[in-house]
């Protein structure tokens, strides 16, 4: 029986984020230049509608014959991503306007790609996985290389865009694989199948598609070239919301779909995570550009990610939304410091250029080291916990191997964590640092006050937040 | 349990005036000017002077509260947090002493730095409170995981301390032991995850019952100790120390050796004890080996130092090493002991810091050869030294003495041979305290720039006298500390039986 108002309320976000997308596009056409100045806005007034949308009408359930379906877990993940999207469009604005590309389409282009992301949330079928993915995918290449002035801009779109059609196709792959051993694409139907040889080499195709598209070594190595070459927003954009959503994604189809060959899949995931870790921390110790070396953090930080995803479902799925969440918003204030650090003729990437900038800007420097630490996953800021969180569940499930490589890669990325401190308070100022907006200040302190210290107060409201979410995947 | 949490405001104390410093400081930095800097700096010194005497005031009306009967937890304060971890705090005699220490030392550290730290004044005082937030925080714990916490985030305003205000090499040493102290930090952290999804709770008294296989409890000892080791120090994870200390300003060398090291010898006490006796047991030879190592091996390094600082460095190893021998003998004498020698080390080392500050202040050198015949130009000078040397080296009558002869006793009932290498290490201090004691104040003056410098003020002076009387004081009345430790002692040894 079709229900038509339950069906519209269980994809309600997307509806909304797709119908203010062609909004957007309509008004582009009929106001030209003049609607430059008002897409920033718009769009994120269409992406923190859309999270309220999904905080205040969430309804869970099936629709379009079970293409799409939504549950606490994911659901929880779309409101995250999408304010922090909003947050991240909004200060982009200033950066946007001075580098002469201030235009609506990129504000258009940040609301497809949330809707990608809503989508691929919601996916309860593989054919609108791919769709999902492919429309955040797209989105993003485009603003990756959004400078289009800029080589290094476009080289960034181009490299991500060349691997990224790469792993979508290892994606496509595995999934007609698995479609051409279940007989299904539908995630409940592939899931109530029985195991075979050929879905198993579907899955490892899948997630080696999936892997690439949430930076997981070995498929990481786009991302230190693409957050460095794309403008700075659209790396604070990269870090945030689409790693919050996709990382959901990667563990809800883990869950969801395989969680019968978790014994399968598990020793694969562990060995992505350790790579991850490993790589991304020992990676990021030689960066002297600000922008790589925040690449590489995200690296590590989906390694550590992923450990609660192999910790599995009943352990892991809590911890990882405690941490994603955190990680979400600390990695979006971290890339607003980078935003706000300008001198007369461009912009501050040179570690070495932020030297002594507690002298000049305390606040915000007291601010960035909170969010320094806090992703540092040291005590007592918000981080600590996510990562314990994430420890605590590879623990559970009897991973110490990988609780170790986390031990080892965090003390080896507080030398570099360590080093961004010793640069901003030890070392003398070298140079005049700008005015910079007033947008992107409040984002890095409102992030280090959520991130590092509210979270350390109410972390147990958020554990407890987690774990309703993470009931919603089921039994 | 209810009533005023007054272990919370004591701990919090010094973190809430720290941020009204720098929301003061905020609202009133409009003039720019070196002057105004200047003054502003002397108001957050003295600001931070009053929160943490008003601190020491908190823990002496704790203090007050303590019942010395009871050996149990004391003023125990609980709240939910995360999952099973939750937010409770508590005190036996044991981490009252230590305490008490504390508070104790920070408004003499703040006062030491009046004539010494003269650039970023207010921050320094802010990290210093903070850091005694973290310090106080260590030992009011009762939750393994706030514990943990606590523990690591001290690293944070230590790190800036060092790295800001500090020597030459400061940022090296800063790294240094930020990473070494990580380290071991954060293979206690697995150890710390695995018990409480062991035992369902980070609660000490639940933890405290529960009793882990003996492999298991193997590993755990390992990982704690691999932490504590590395803060205590023991010998050879000790190498952070002398470049903290000799980079450190005065008083972050103090707090260092005072309260700091004194974590490891409570980790000690307060974890692989009672938790993890079967492993502890198992391991007592190993311990001793290192403790003796730590007494000779660094007594002998000590000796050879050029400079004072790191003298008192490789000497605070040393004395460490005591503590060590005392808390693995497992016998009452013993563990009262370390404990002492803990409370008595933090208050002869700080002093010893200071008393090498004041002529660093003077002559900005702390090499032992720029120095001789300071006592024909600051004798007031030379007989505080003097007593302090005594300390050090452990002459009766004073407190260093008390400390190393129960920890002496208590390891030769344990094993003779540990106590005889430990007794070496006796004679070693006195050969480098009194080399160090001579060279410097005795003799006749060679370095010209030495003629005209001036004996100690009243600021240097009200900074040391208190520590010189505590040091006669407990050692003439050393249960002035044993009736508060002794019930602490006493159920840390009875949990070891097994009780």
């Amino acid at each position: 029986m079709l229900n038509f108002t339950a069906m519209t309320l269980t994809i309600g976000p997307e509806l909304w984020l797709a119908a203010a997308g062609l909004l957007g596009v309509l008004l582009g056409a009929l106001m030209k230049d003049a609607f430059n100045g008002l897409a920033f806005k718009f769009g994120a007034l269409a992406l923190f509608g859309a999270a309220a949308i999904a905080a205040l009408f969430y309804a869970g359930g099936e629709a379009f014959n079970g293409l799409v379906r939504t549950n606490t877990f994911v659901n929880f993940a779309k409101i995250v991503a999408f304010a922090i999207g909003g947050f991240a469009l909004l200060m982009s604005e200033g950066f946007m306007k001075r580098q002469g590309t201030g235009r609506y389409e990129y504000a258009l282009l940040t609301i497809f790609a949330a809707l990608g992301m809503g989508v691929i949330l919601s996916a309860a079928d593989l054919m609108t996985l791919y769709m999902g993915v492919e429309t955040l995918s797209l989105s993003s290449y485009v603003l990756a290389a959004f400078h289009r002035d800029s080589a290094r801009s476009s080289e960034a779109g181009l490299k991500y865009f060349v691997l990224g059609a790469l792993a979508s196709g290892m994606l496509l792959y595995g999934a007609s694989l698995v479609y051409g051993f279940t007989g299904t694409t539908s995630f409940a139907g592939i899931a109530d199948a029985k195991l075979s040889t050929g879905m198993m080499f579907g899955m490892v195709l899948m997630i080696s598609g999936l892997a690439f598209k949430i930076s997981a070594a070995p498929m990481h190595v786009w991302t230190p070239d693409v957050y460095e070459g794309a403008p700075t927003p659209v790396g604070a954009f990269f870090s945030s919301a689409p790693k919050m959503a996709s990382i959901v994604v990667f563990a809800n189809v883990m869950f969801q779909v395989f969680g019968d060959a978790m014994e399968q899949w598990r020793l694969i995931i562990a060995i992505i995570a350790g790579l991850s870790m490993i790589i991304g921390s020992f990676g990021a110790l030689t960066q002297t550009n600000i922008k790589r070396l925040l690449g590489y953090s995200s690296i590590a930080n989906v390694g550590y990610a992923l450990v609660a995803v192999a910790a599995g479902q009943k352990l892991g799925a809590g911890p990882l939304l405690v941490f994603m969440t955190i990680y979400a918003i600390s990695s979006l204030g971290l890339f607003a410091g980078v935003l706000a650090m300008r001198r007369p003729g461009g912009m501050v990437e040179g570690i070495n250029e932020l030297g002594g900038l507690m002298r000049k800007r305390p606040w915000l420097t007291v601010a960035l080291s909170i969010l320094v630490w806090s992703v540092a996953g040291l005590p007592p800021f918000g981080g600590f916990f996510g990562k314990l969180a994430v420890f605590q569940a590879g623990i559970e499930a009897g991973l110490m191997p990988l609780a170790i490589i986390l031990v080892i890669a965090s003390v080896v990325s507080l030398g570099y964590y360590l080093r961004l401190i010793k640069i901003m308070w030890f070392d003398e100022p070298t140079e005049r640092f700008e005015a910079i907006d007033g947008s992107v200040t409040f984002v890095v302190l409102v992030s280090a006050l959520i991130a590092g210290i509210l979270f350390m107060f109410f972390i147990y409201q958020l554990g407890w937040w987690t774990d309703q979410a993470a009931l919603g995947l089921g039994s | 349990m209810g009533g005023f949490p007054i272990l919370s405001a004591l701990t919090f104390m010094p973190l809430v005036g720290a941020l009204l410093i720098m929301f003061v400081r905020a609202a009133t930095t409009g003039s720019r000017s070196a002057d105004a800097a200047a003054t502003s700096g002397r108001t957050a010194l003295l600001a931070g002077l009053v929160i943490s005497g008003a601190t020491f005031l908190a823990s002496l009306a704790a203090f007050s509260a303590f019942d010395y009967g009871n050996p149990g937890y004391q003023l125990v304060e609980q709240y939910p947090w995360y999952k099973t971890i939750s937010y409770k705090m508590g005190v036996d005699g044991l981490s009252l002493s230590l305490i008490l220490l504390t508070t104790f030392l920070t408004p003499i550290c703040l006062l030491a730095s009046w004539n010494s730290i003269h650039t970023r004044v207010t921050e320094y005082v802010v990290a210093f409170l903070v850091l005694e937030t973290f310090m106080l925080g260590v030992f009011t714990s009762m939750d393994l995981v706030l514990f943990y916490i606590f523990f690591e985030a001290g690293l944070i305003p230590m790190f800036l301390i060092i790295g800001i205000w500090g020597g030459k090499d400061k940022i090296y040493a800063a790294f240094k032991f930020f990473l070494y102290t990580l380290l071991g930090s954060l293979l206690m952290l697995v150890a710390v995850v695995y018990m409480y999804v062991a035992a369902g709770s980070s609660d000490f008294e639940v933890l405290e019952k529960f009793r882990f296989a003996p492999e298991v409890q193997t590993w755990l000892w390992l990982a704690f100790v691999a932490s504590f080791a590395v803060k205590l120090p023991m010998w050879p994870v000790h190498t952070w120390l002398p470049d903290a200390h000799v980079q450190a300003p005065t008083a972050g060398s103090v707090v260092l050796a005072g309260v700091l090291l004194k974590m490891g010898g409570y980790g000690f006490l307060r974890f692989s004890l009672p938790m993890f006796p079967d492993a502890s047991h198992l391991f007592q030879p190993f311990m001793f080996a290192l403790a003796v190592a730590a007494i000779i091996y660094t007594s002998l390094v000590a000796w050879r130092q050029t400079d004072m600082k790191k003298l008192i460095a490789y000497s605070s190893v040393a004395h460490m090493g005591f503590v060590t021998l005392g808390v693995f003998s497992f016998n009452e004498i013993g563990v009262q002991g370390a404990i002492f020698q803990m409370l008595s080390h933090g208050i002869i080392s700080g002093a010893l810091f200071l008393i090498v500050g004041v002529v660093y202040d003077r002559m900005h050198t702390r090499e032992i050869s720029a120095y001789g015949g300071l006592v024909h130009r600051m004798p007031i000078y030379a007989s505080l030294f003097m007593l302090f040397t005594m300390a050090n080296v452990g002459l009766p009558g004073t407190s260093g003495f008390i400390g190393e002869i129960l920890t002496m006793i208590g390891g030769f009932q344990a094993s003779t041979w540990a106590a005889a290498g430990a007794a070496l290490g006796v004679i070693f201090s006195a050969v480098y305290m009194l080399t160090l004691y001579r060279r410097t104040v005795f003799g006749q003056i060679t370095n010209p720039a030495l003629n005209d410098i001036k004996d100690m003020n009243w600021i240097e002076l009200v900074c040391i006298v208190p520590l010189a009387l505590l040091t006669l004081l407990f050692g003439v009345a050393p249960n002035l500390i044993f009736n508060m430790t002794e019930g602490s002692a006493l159920r840390i040894l009875s949990m070891m039986a097994g009780g």
